[in-house]
């Protein structure tokens, strides 16, 4: 399977979506253009399991290396995982979904699916890369899409959040080029991840780049605090926009919390683990009992965003094989549940022009399908069995269960308790929005989702319960990638 | 006799070019409408003459000097005058002096090309001030408007005053060491107090020209003064061309003298980038925001130039490129709008999106460029700089280049803010831009989003540094 693939075909869609001439043009071009990269993300989840099980253990598959800027040893250097195929298929799926749903946007159409493509685009680019300049290339590349996304086809104080959005992953990055050069200059001039995971960099230098890194990309996936960012840029983007930030974009930073700053600077990591169970553990709390307070259905989904994100953090501070699979499959099942949360809202939304929970009520008599999508999605975000949240949070619990000291107990515990606070919001949230009588006459006109909102809604519930009822081939893909940087931090 | 016209091809070609148009001038003059493409070809051929016979050499007893990279540098600003004459063709159609603009503005070309090939401290002061006497006649340039010449007076005088201060370095080293040969200083310098003094008055030149902070205060003002064209030619051409002398001084003839400059370039360069950027954001008129843009661009530059070494040097040249594109491209657009509307201010490009879709692209490319988003140019340029900055391993002065990166980025994004998402009663209204103009736009555009992607441009400049 050729993985430049998976960066041409979005680029040539937003060539084309740039190129075309009206706005039915605009979505079938995008429509199309995420229907075969979803296609191509299923074709290289198979073609990578039938590697592995044809017995290929090279640490990375599909390899392809070019030279880019030669003089300063810059490649061109892409290959995928496990964790890389969860995370593509993740993005085409959310993608897929982010297409359909924006199908009724009207102002300048064009302009809206060719950022959208742009920032998948960066997304893709961002989980095969496995040179560190070219995985900073599509980081940034994802930023400014985000901050015009909001900024133009935003709500509310759009302006505020999409500046602030826009700043704060932008120091992110700023914080992760020092810590890629820092790593450039100790591992002689060398941007190449592969290679820098073979060098030994003394533990007195980790200690000074990991910060750096773990904090740069802890801004993308709302690390405690500098989550801020989070809930104003979530309630202020247009429903794809949220769908991405959430679904994908913070992805981004978990991601490059584990591959870049905990597996290429494993001392760095045992070093600040503590530091980064305690932020995650007062985000897993203050995220979860801050969105109790919340009345808007965006902002809840915003902060319950940053309580669940915790978890994925949770997990890479336990450092242990399991808490990490726990918190990539995490990352996964958060990805597909919030995209889906932010899809229902933006549903909702169309039809109510509210966002507010005590303005509605009853929607299930009036739209069935939104409402029982939006249970089901409720039920995932508290960690019903049979959906993708609780296997994620089971596993990262028994992950972290396995380290035995009372630090690690009690971070443990306050942990779990969450999910208590995490049922109360949710419940609350639906059972006023969905269930009762309906309090707004206005309300009984209203129609049920389109063909477009129903796919989008298919595509990801299905998402959700594949892992949720058979966790497994989603687990064989993680876990493996997992125990090469367990074997890393353990000094194997 | 053949190297005499080979090696100086460049100047020769300008010192043709410039002779041609003072007989056009004193003979009958041609229209606007004729006179303006034949420069633009001639400039064109200049141009890609400029590739030709590149060799190593030097003529005058050493005073001349030339090489593959010093001949590309001279391709850059070539091109960079070249630019100019596309983007603004409709301001020149408009000018009453036209011939007189490109005289001047070759003039001054002449001189940095001298500059830069320049092997000897007199050589290099007689070009420098050929270099800046001509531009200080062209802020002048809008005859009718007094900020223009009030712009003019204030760069003539400080120009005099930092021409004083380089004549008293340069005195003053020749006292110390007994020449003024490039070849020859680096054997003579120790770092003796008086050297290090002279060195300071010399380094305070470069930096008045370069608009170092605490050097920059005549900037601003001259920028808004200026019409747009030649704040353009400010702030890419002159500044590209000292940066290109101020590295082959510091890198060739200081640099037994480095623990010095290093010192001294690392302050600045925090200085200038954090100075620029927070003066920018408070900003209204276009040109004085790019003004301040430029002084926090060359706070970058500086990061580049603290290497010392061989990246630090392809770094410069390679951003001196993409900078070319992406402020020219910005100060194209706002030549154009300022042409056709007469608004220079920030606030007037509230909604230019809904007006003038294809003006509001370019400049927000450009606009990124300069900020160093990906996928443009100005992302690998300022990455290079930094990357080439960090070689010494002082990552506290990287970490405030970075945080600096994030700072411009606001005040790059007020002006993508005004043009795509704050809404305006009374915006621009679509202006008809002219087609040559356009093709020059596009050509910064496509410079933009390809010098960056297509890195044999980087191996290209990497080949020719020696």
């Amino acid at each position: 399977m050729n993985l430049l693939l998976l960066i041409g075909l979005p680029v040539l869609t937003a060539l084309a979506v740039l190129l075309s001439r009206n706005k039915q043009q605009v979505k079938w071009i995008s429509l199309l253009g995420s229907l075969a990269q979803l296609g191509l993300a299923i074709a290289l989840l198979f073609a990578f399991r039938q590697e592995r099980a044809a017995n290929n253990t090279a640490q990375m598959l599909f390899e392809q290396h070019y030279k880019l800027f030669a003089a300063l040893n810059i490649n061109f250097h892409i290959g995928v995982d496990g964790i890389s195929v969860a995370m593509v298929l993740l993005t085409s799926f959310v993608v897929m979904a982010g297409v359909l749903v924006s199908w009724n946007i009207e102002k300048m159409t064009k302009e809206f699916y060719f950022l959208l493509i742009l920032l998948a685009l960066g997304a893709y680019g961002f989980f095969i890369s496995l040179d560190l300049f070219i995985l900073f290339f599509f980081l940034e590349i994802s930023v400014i899409p985000k901050y015009l996304l909001i900024g133009i086809w935003g709500s509310g104080r759009k302006e505020y959040s999409a500046n602030k959005l826009a700043l704060m992953l932008m120091g992110g990055s700023a914080l992760i080029l020092v810590g890629i050069l820092g790593l450039y200059f100790t591992a002689g001039h060398s941007f190449d991840l592969l290679s820098l995971s073979k060098t030994n960099i003394p533990g007195n230098i980790q200690h000074i780049i990991f910060p750096f890194l773990f904090i740069g990309f802890g801004v993308f996936t709302a690390l405690f605090p500098f989550h801020t960012w989070v809930p104003d840029g979530h309630s202020s983007a247009p429903t794809a926009g949220s769908m991405f930030l959430a679904g994908i974009s913070m992805k981004l930073g978990g991601y490059g919390c584990l591959r870049v700053a905990t597996y290429l600077l494993p001392e760095g990591a045992k070093e600040y683990a503590n530091i980064i169970i305690i932020l995650s553990a007062i985000a897993i709390l203050y995220g979860a009992f801050a969105t109790m307070m919340q009345k808007d259905l965006k902002y809840i989904n915003a902060y319950s965003s940053v309580s669940h994100v915790g978890f994925s953090l949770l997990g890479i501070g336990m450092l242990t094989q399991t808490a990490i699979t726990g918190a990539l499959l995490q990352m996964v099942s958060h990805g597909l549940m919030t995209a889906l949360f932010f899809a229902v809202i933006g549903m909702i939304y169309d039809r109510t022009h509210t966002r507010m929970v005590a303005e509605m009520g009853g929607l299930m008599k009036v739209m069935p399908f939104i409402s029982t999508v939006f249970f089901i999605v409720g039920l995932c975000s508290l960690g019903l069995p049979g959906l993708s949240g609780f296997v994620a949070e089971i596993t990262v619990f028994m992950g972290s269960w396995q380290v035995d000291d009372t630090f690690h107990r009690i971070a443990t515990i306050i942990a779990a308790m969450s999910i208590v606070v995490t049922a109360v919001y949710i419940l609350r949230a639906i059972g006023q929005t969905v269930m009762g009588p309906v309090k707004n006459e206005n309300f009984l006109q209203l129609k049920d989702a389109t063909w477009n909102e129903k796919w989008a809604a298919i595509i990801l519930v299905a998402g959700i319960v594949a892992i949720g009822v058979a966790p497994g081939w989603l687990n064989n893909l993680l876990r493996p990638a997992a125990q090469v940087i367990m074997d890393r931090i353990s000094g194997k | 006799m053949n190297e005499f016209l080979t090696l100086m091809k460049s100047e020769w070609l300008v010192t043709a070019i410039i002779f041609l148009l003072l007989f056009i001038k004193i003979g009958k003059g041609l229209k606007n409408e004729t006179l303006l493409p034949v420069i633009q070809v001639l400039l064109l051929l200049n141009f890609i003459l400029g590739f030709l016979f590149t060799k190593e050499g030097h003529l005058f007893g050493n005073m001349f000097f030339t090489n593959p990279l010093i001949a590309f540098q001279k391709s850059i600003l070539n091109f960079g005058v070249f630019l100019i004459s596309l983007l603004f063709t409709d301001w020149l159609k408009k000018s009453q002096q036209l011939p007189e603009f490109f005289m001047l503005i070759l003039s001054a070309l002449l001189g940095m090309f001298l500059m830069i090939s320049s092997g000897n401290l007199l050589i290099f002061f007689l070009s420098l001030e050929l270099a800046t006497i001509p531009v200080a006649a062209l802020a002048n340039f809008d005859l009718g408007k007094k900020r223009s010449s009030e712009g003019a007076m204030k760069m003539i005088l400080s120009s005099a005053f930092s021409s004083g201060i380089l004549l008293f370095g340069i005195s003053l080293l020749y006292g110390a060491t007994g020449t003024i040969s490039f070849a020859e200083l680096p054997q003579q310098l120790d770092g003796s107090p008086l050297q290090v003094l002279a060195f300071v008055f010399l380094f305070t030149a470069f930096a008045f020209k370069l608009s170092i902070v605490p050097f920059h205060l005549w900037t601003a003002d001259v920028y808004e003064g200026s019409p747009v064209a030649v704040t353009s030619f400010l702030s890419v051409i002159s500044k590209g061309s000292v940066a290109f002398i101020f590295i082959t001084a510091l890198y060739k003839v200081f640099q037994p003298m480095q623990e010095v400059w290093y010192a001294i370039l690392v302050i600045l360069a925090i200085a200038t980038m954090v100075i620029g950027n927070l003066f920018a954001i408070r900003q209204q008129n276009i040109k004085r925001f790019l003004a301040f843009s430029s002084i926090a661009q060359v706070g970058f530059i500086l990061v580049g130039i603290s290497s010392n070494d061989r990246a630090g040097l392809v770094a410069v040249v390679y951003f001196i490129l993409i900078y070319i594109f992406s402020n020219l491209a910005a100060f194209g657009v706002a030549g154009v709008i300022a042409t056709a509307s007469g608004k220079e201010n920030i606030s007037d490009y509230k909604g230019l999106y809904k007006t003038n879709p294809f003006l509001s692209w370019i400049l927000t490319l450009a606009l990124f460029s300069l900020a160093g988003i990906p996928p443009t140019a100005g992302f690998f340029g300022k990455l290079f700089l930094i990357t080439a900055g960090a070689s010494k391993g002082t990552y506290w002065f990287i970490a405030i280049a970075a945080l600096n990166m994030v700072i411009s980025l606001y005040y790059y994004l007020r002006i993508v803010r005004a043009m795509f998402m704050d809404k305006n009663e009374h915006p621009i209204p679509t202006i008809k831009t002219n087609n040559i103009a356009k093709l020059g736009l596009i050509i910064c555009g496509t410079g933009i989003l390809l010098t960056g992607l297509l890195s044999w441009i980087y191996d290209y400049i990497q080949s020719l540094v020696t």
